[in-house]
């Protein structure tokens, strides 16, 4: 292994996000299954600091995940970067087939599910019908992967015991997802029809380093019901 | 060497099929390319790609890859000559964010331009005009967003190409002009005269044919 301490390797790290954020945990969830040090610091959404604000004009939001001093922004991005700078712990795979198999299910998880499920929190009526039918149908084929790829010596989508890019790409959904159900007044997640899912949501869960960053679900519920009347209230205005 | 099958299924007019035309150019790999009717989805594309049903999709040695940012990776991770992201991780997280962007924000809102009208086009066209200066600022004074040769955020960015046809097509002023966005202006031009994208791009008169097709109605109509 190469020489110099683990510390003088890992730089300066700092992670600036909100604790509500799914796309935050998702980069902690990176660094801490490397066990990266990090500073967190928590943003105030509505009184944005300078630090966040250069260091991502572009989207002026969170995660932004700051090393030695460079910035970078966009979760998915940010967890490929730490991927390729800590070699340990892989959280893609190693063959070319597979990660491209893997970026493949990402994209699609973050076009049809969390997108969806984002655009069906901010609507109502028809509008918002039609997002939950898409996301039923996404739900379908995610359900139909997990059939696929797990069961009961496979119980992550990363392969055996270990959680994945995947999983951690997916992962929101084992605590966010019902509360925008609640919130949004619509239902996707059925046991019934989604068992292998279910399944993984409560393994996903349980996971040592993961468990700790889940929010609580009354919090969550009461941020996201002003996230959305916000959203309504602008909408019914125009 | 061993046998290499690859086999491209893509269609004459998109431009993330395109794309991966050119990342297997820059690399010089042989591929048998299927020109897909979307109005009548082939077996074979429909078994290599059943979640989304759509083109390009790489087929290599009977394996299929698919999304055109997804397939261009794997075709740099395969082939590694000729180097299509940079080798830094830093610049590589730099060359995704941006191929993000082009892909998630400024294809949308040029799509937006060619279908909208009045007062609303008017906005579409200041917020393609911010991203295009935020694209100049990723770009500053080097030749290409990959430096001296084409890179990763080059291919991504080949759907400028695309909004700048559809514009001619439709008589509109072009957005990315030389006196607002002199950088990014170079660059295009540097681009189209590049010998492979040259090779990458649809026939410039069927696709002005095919822009007025698409969108000229929407002017029509009104």
């Amino acid at each position: 292994m190469a020489s110099g301490s683990v510390a003088d390797q890992e730089g300066q790290v700092m992670l600036l996000g909100f604790w509500f954020s799914p796309f935050v945990r998702r980069v902690e969830w990176a660094l801490k299954f490397k066990g990266i040090d990090y500073d967190y610091v928590e943003e105030d959404l509505t009184n944005k600091s300078t630090l966040l604000l250069t260091s991502n004009p572009i989207h002026k939001t969170v995660p932004v995940l700051i090393h030695n001093g460079n910035p970078i922004a966009e979760s998915l991005v940010i967890i490929e970067y730490i991927d390729e700078m800590w070699k340990r712990n892989p959280i893609l795979p190693q063959d070319p087939y597979e990660r491209a198999k893997a970026r493949f299910w990402a994209n699609f998880i973050e076009q049809k599910v969390t997108e969806s499920t984002r655009e069906a929190l901010l609507s109502q009526g028809e509008q918002q019908e039609k997002k939950v039918k898409e996301l039923k149908e996404a739900m379908e084929v995610v359900e139909g992967e997990a059939k696929a790829k797990l069961n009961d010596k496979t119980l992550f989508f990363g392969g055996g015991n270990g959680v994945g890019y995947v999983d951690i790409v997916l992962g929101w959904t084992c605590n966010w997802m019902e509360t925008i159900e609640e919130v949004g007044g619509f239902k996707v997640l059925d046991p019934e029809s989604q068992p292998q899912f279910h399944k993984w949501m409560a393994n996903f869960r349980e996971v040592p380093f993961i468990k700790p960053t889940l929010a609580p679900k009354e919090k969550l519920v009461e941020y996201f019901r002003m996230v959305r009347q916000a959203r309504l209230g602008l909408v019914a205005n125009k | 060497m061993a046998e290499e099958e690859v086999k491209l299924f893509g269609t004459w007019a998109s431009p993330v099929s395109r794309r991966i035309e050119v990342a297997l150019k820059l690399k010089g790999v042989q591929y048998e390319y299927i020109e897909e009717d979307l109005t009548n989805k082939s077996p074979a594309l429909l078994n290599y790609n059943p979640v989304n049903k759509q083109i390009p999709v790489l087929v290599h040695n009977g394996k299929p890859v698919a999304e055109s940012l997804v397939i261009i990776e794997y075709i740099d991770e395969t082939w590694k000559h000729n180097p299509i992201l940079p080798a830094d991780p830093y610049e590589r997280a730099m060359a995704r964010f941006w191929a993000k962007y082009i892909d998630e924000k400024f294809w949308p809102a040029a799509m937006k331009i060619v279908v909208a009208k009045g007062e609303e086009q008017k906005g579409e066209i200041d917020e393609i005009q911010q991203q295009m200066k935020n694209l100049e600022g990723e770009l500053k004074e080097k030749k290409f967003f990959g430096g001296e040769s084409l890179g990763f955020l080059d291919i991504a960015a080949n759907i400028i190409i695309w909004l700048v046809v559809a514009q001619e097509a439709l008589g509109m002023d072009q957005i990315l002009n030389e006196e607002k966005l002199p950088v990014l202006y170079g660059w295009l031009q540097r681009l189209l005269d590049d010998a492979v994208i040259k090779e990458c791009v649809p026939p410039k008169d069927r696709h002005l044919d095919l822009c007025k097709v698409k969108f000229g109605s929407s002017i029509a109509s009104k």
